[in-house]
């Protein structure tokens, strides 16, 4: 259901039945590595090739959210994902796996949200038993995609950010009233935003105010209180960008309480020094929306969260071609509501 | 062209981009030079303990004992490529690594291992020269010009 401008709202709050986590061997040294379903010692995770990886890492973490949905892949009406590689290989490599209608979206890092804000309005609207979204980042595979051979000796601006290794996935399905399970209560649809920065080892800042116009727009079309979420979280701003969206929230009397923000692509890799700025890419917001989140939301820890995830909309070519980097960002809401009833 | 594009944009990114800029960190530069000076002068000391191997031990005159130095180096490089460390010396150490014969030898090492995954002809040999290509073409170019300087300055003599 459209409100405001850009906004859905789930009156018959779908819920999140299962998600699924699955991270690389730098997931497992931060401090969200409890949060993961498993962990791979192995960055090539015994693959011939880190595309092949990446896949691989989407495939097997669809799989264990069947497995933890108790389904099979027979029920699930329709298969959402997308990822960082060209022509999203990774989602449609998986989806050939899984053989489930699909569909292949594209929105950088903030893949996770578009994922599972579509998924939602169509479990909203009845249009399908079970929709499962995922999507999938892996650091090697990145770095060659968009950097530099991964042997290569580069030394990176403190700006720069981290691609974390890991592949997120959730199925949503129509209320069963038990509350039991998260459900997502609200969704708004990014604007592309490009302020003219062009630095693609400064995402952070490029992605700020993407970040920023969603939460306003989010805030602007719910007419909800400035405190009504629990946390906030962002996408991968990493550090440079969540000190500059605090600030834009500051400098435009967006009275949104600070100790309420946490940003993904801090809390993945917490201090690890080796990561810059933070952690980014798909597998960033994914993996701290279903895997952190949603543990909380069930623990009872968190009742009303907020993801923000954020996407440079850049590619390599446009980079040196010298384009400025468009960004985005989709936010949805996750909460747990004590013995909902589906109205 | 940066010119040109902040001259395109708007004041509303203008603001933007300088409130953006204030909340960088600024890059340890004094460190970096640092670093990269010692590291660098330390792989130049390097080179000429082996370079005065050559020369003391096999006998090498002083001008023949340049390219097996040069040889040595990069099998070095080549092989902390391989094994996985390189990369991180190099990323503490930076320029001290990038600039010597070392950080081409790494350029194409690395280069050549992430594409074998696309074959040994459209991946390692289409793809080894990525990096270093760019040194490469440059060199050459740069070193004609160069040549032909000294050749016009010699024929004006």
């Amino acid at each position: 259901m459209l409100v405001g401008y850009q906004s859905w709202a789930f009156p018959k709050n779908p819920m999140i039945l299962s998600t699924a986590v699955i991270g690389g061997p730098m997931e497992g040294r931060g401090p969200l590595a409890d949060d993961f379903d498993l962990l791979h010692s192995d960055l090539r995770m015994q693959q011939k090739s880190w595309e092949q990886a990446e896949r691989m890492l989407l495939d097997e973490t669809c799989a264990k959210a069947i497995e933890k949905a108790g389904l099979s892949k027979d029920n699930i009406t329709f298969f959402i994902a997308g990822d960082l590689m060209n022509q999203i290989i990774s989602s449609s490599f998986a989806a050939r796996t899984l053989s489930m209608p699909y569909l292949g979206i594209f929105g950088a890092c903030s893949t996770s949200m578009e994922g599972l804000a579509l998924a939602s309005l169509m479990i909203d609207a009845d249009s399908a038993l079970y929709v499962m979204t995922g999507t999938v980042s892996h650091n090697a595979a990145a770095e060659k995609h968009y950097r530099y051979p991964t042997e290569y000796g580069a030394q990176k601006p403190p700006t720069a950010q981290w691609t974390v290794t890991a592949g997120g996935a959730a199925i949503i399905a129509a209320n069963d009233g038990s509350g039991n399970h998260p459900v997502v209560t609200r969704a708004t649809v990014g604007r592309v935003v490009d302020m003219g920065l062009t630095d693609p080892f400064n995402m952070g800042a490029a992605m700020a105010p993407a970040a920023f116009d969603t939460l306003v727009s989010h805030f602007r079309d719910f007419d909800l209180p400035y405190d009504y979420y629990d946390l906030i979280i962002t996408g991968d701003l990493g550090k440079v960008g969540h000190r500059i969206l605090l600030d834009l929230c500051e400098q435009h009397d967006v009275p949104i309480p600070r100790d309420r923000f946490a940003d993904a692509g801090m809390m993945v890799y917490g201090d690890i020094p080796d990561v810059w700025s933070g952690g980014s890419g798909c597998g960033c917001s994914a993996s701290v929306a279903y895997g952190y989140v949603q543990r909380r939301l069930r623990e009872g820890s968190l009742k009303r969260v907020l993801m923000v995830a954020t996407g440079a909309l850049l590619s390599p070519i446009s980079y040196q071609q010298k384009d400025t980097i468009p960004c985005i960002a989709h936010a949805a809401a996750m909460e747990r509501i004590e013995g909902s009833q589906s109205s | 062209m940066a010119n040109q594009k902040l001259k395109k944009a708007t004041p509303t990114m203008q603001k933007y981009q300088q409130f953006a800029k204030a909340r960088e960190p600024a890059r340890p530069i004094l460190r970096n030079l640092t670093v990269a000076f010692v590291v660098g002068g330390l792989i130049c000391v390097l080179g000429q303990a082996i370079q005065d191997l050559f020369i003391h031990v096999f006998g090498f005159s002083q001008k023949d004992a340049g390219n097996p130095t040069v040889a040595v180096l990069i099998a070095l490089t080549a092989m902390a490529t391989g094994l996985g460390v390189f990369d991180k010396f190099a990323r503490w150490a930076g320029a001290g690594t990038a600039v010597p014969v070392t950080g081409f030898a790494n350029s194409m090492v690395s280069a050549a291992m992430e594409y074998r995954t696309e074959g040994f002809v459209l991946g390692v040999a289409g793809n080894m020269f990525k990096l270093a290509g760019s040194v490469i073409v440059w060199g050459v170019v740069s070193a004609f010009f160069i040549a032909l300087i000294r050749t016009l300055l010699v024929i004006g003599r």
